[in-house]
């Protein structure tokens, strides 16, 4: 009886993994790009504190890897590397010169920015925006450490790269969080 | 959509061996099967007088038959190794030739990205999910993967051959008769492995020589006003973050050329036919047709699809 208590509680207990859930269809076909997002401060009937975007994403393994994907097949990386920068900012570290919540990179990658930056309005279907978003936000130590796997979606024959190093740059031991 | 896939049709020297040796196990084990049956039979429905295990004459007769079958088990199984490591050594070894046609073949989630290889630029000529091959004539394939390793396997042409990636694998295969055969990745690859099929188009010399003489003209440009803004939208909106058209400015590498798609039969890698009906689903909800396909839900409106799918079909 135990037993079998405590298989239906472990079968039970991973419809709560959400980690691994694969949501292929979110928006409906055909559907138009919503406005969700606000560019300026100024508004009509006063300004209340603005609602903090939540995004799913970041707790989700899957899109944080489809973040990763979309990151190098949008050629994110020709500019800001694997996040540490090169002709663009990079990524990894804690300066954030447009702001690190979810929707300032968001507004970052749709709008552009000056010096470089191009705006992918239009050009990136919403949704995967917010992937990148999870993804950037995730080498950045931003997201949950449970979801931050930074892997591929596909043959994985390298450590991962969220694993702290055994050994660091120059030499020095590595980094223990 | 009904194109032979089977090794019982063989259509090339390669894929020939493979039907004979099929056929030769057939056959020895067929008849070897239909014997061991009869014995049991006979065995089971002879009323003999008993027989005293104590009594030599007896046991030797009973030992001469044993012997006997199991020499002759032996023989066969010896037989049927060696043909079949014949067939083996044949399948893999090159059909030298020096006017063979080069392809390099690369598996994707879940399509196959076609390049016919030449020393000039202007002539080599990308495509997708469909191999045109001269018939008569060995193709050297060779086969490279960009994400995790698929299986080449067109049964009626040759065997398999895995797509690894990071390392290139070559296959030999020649058609000496002309027709469509459908290939199948032949490798569990993802949630859309059973969506990732091909076509190999064997044709007359002529026919293929035309058809690789059209591959290599950029695009045709859009033959009205609507097919105009469908070029708009299409060179505005997502489609070319990923997809090219040769002869515009769609140069994306990470799906496939579009550049001639009406020449296709199929879309999205064999699994629908290329008709205008499937391409508008296709385009409009490539997720509720091949679900966890790197294309995505767009979001596009009515009016956009209409002049994107009429510049689409213009693509001939």
């Amino acid at each position: 009886m135990m037993r079998l208590v405590t298989i239906v509680t472990l079968v039970l207990a991973t419809a709560a993994c959400e980690r691994e859930q694969r949501r292929f269809t979110e928006a409906s076909p055909a559907s138009g790009v919503p406005q969700t997002l606000k560019m300026g401060q100024l508004e009509p009937g006063g300004s209340p504190q603005q609602v903090a975007i939540q995004s799913e994403y970041e707790e989700n393994a899957w899109a944080i890897s489809e973040g990763k994907r979309n990151f190098e097949w949008f050629n994110c990386v020709g500019c800001h590397a694997h996040g540490g920068g090169g002709m663009g900012p990079p990524l990894i570290d804690s300066r954030w010169i447009y702001g690190s919540e979810p929707e300032n990179i968001f507004a970052t990658i749709m709008q552009g920015r000056p010096n470089g930056m191009p705006a992918f309005r239009g050009r990136i279907p919403q949704q995967q925006v917010w992937q990148i978003v999870a993804y950037v936000r995730s080498i950045g130590g931003l997201t949950p450490a449970d979801a931050r796997s930074q892997r591929d979606d596909d043959l994985f024959y390298k450590k991962p790269e969220a694993r702290t190093p055994q050994k660091g740059p120059e030499g020095q031991p590595g980094r223990r969080p | 959509m009904n194109w032979p896939q089977s090794m019982l049709g063989a259509a090339g020297p390669h894929a020939g061996g493979v039907e004979s040796l099929w056929w030769l196990f057939f056959w020895i084990t067929a008849v070897v099967y239909v014997l061991v049956i009869v014995a049991t039979i006979v065995a089971v429905l002879r009323r003999g007088r008993p027989v005293d295990p104590r009594d030599p004459a007896a046991s030797r007769g009973a030992g001469v038959v044993i012997a006997s079958a199991t020499g002759v088990t032996l023989v066969l199984l010896f037989i049927l190794l060696i043909s079949s490591v014949r067939t083996g050594r044949y399948s893999i070894q090159g059909l030298a030739d020096p006017s063979h046609v080069n392809i390099k073949l690369t598996g994707n989630q879940w399509w196959w990205d076609v390049e016919y290889e030449s020393k000039l630029a202007s002539q080599r000529v990308q495509t997708a999910n469909e191999i045109h091959i001269p018939t008569g004539r060995p193709v050297l394939l060779k086969l490279q993967s960009t994400d995790v390793i698929h299986s080449f396997w067109v049964p009626n042409l040759a065997g398999k051959k895995d797509l690894i990636p990071g390392h290139q694998t070559e296959l030999w295969i020649q058609a000496d008769r002309s027709g469509v055969f459908r290939g199948q990745c032949a490798e569990f690859c993802g949630p859309q492995h059973a969506h990732m099929a091909l076509l190999v188009i064997a044709e007359s010399p002529d026919k293929y020589a035309a058809w690789l003489e059209a591959q290599r003209h950029p695009a045709a440009e859009p033959p009205d006003e609507m097919a105009k803004r469908g070029r708009d939208v299409f060179l505005s909106g997502p489609c070319v973050m990923c997809h090219s058209i040769r002869g515009t400015g769609a140069g994306g590498r990470t799906a496939p050329d579009l550049t001639h798609l009406e020449s296709r039969l199929t879309l999205a890698a064999g699994t629908i036919p290329n008709t205008p009906g499937h391409l508008a689903g296709w385009v409009t909800d490539a997720q509720g047709i091949k679900p966890g396909t790197r294309m995505p839900t767009i979001g596009i409106n009515g009016e956009d699809l209409q002049a994107l799918l009429k510049y689409l079909q213009a693509l001939k």
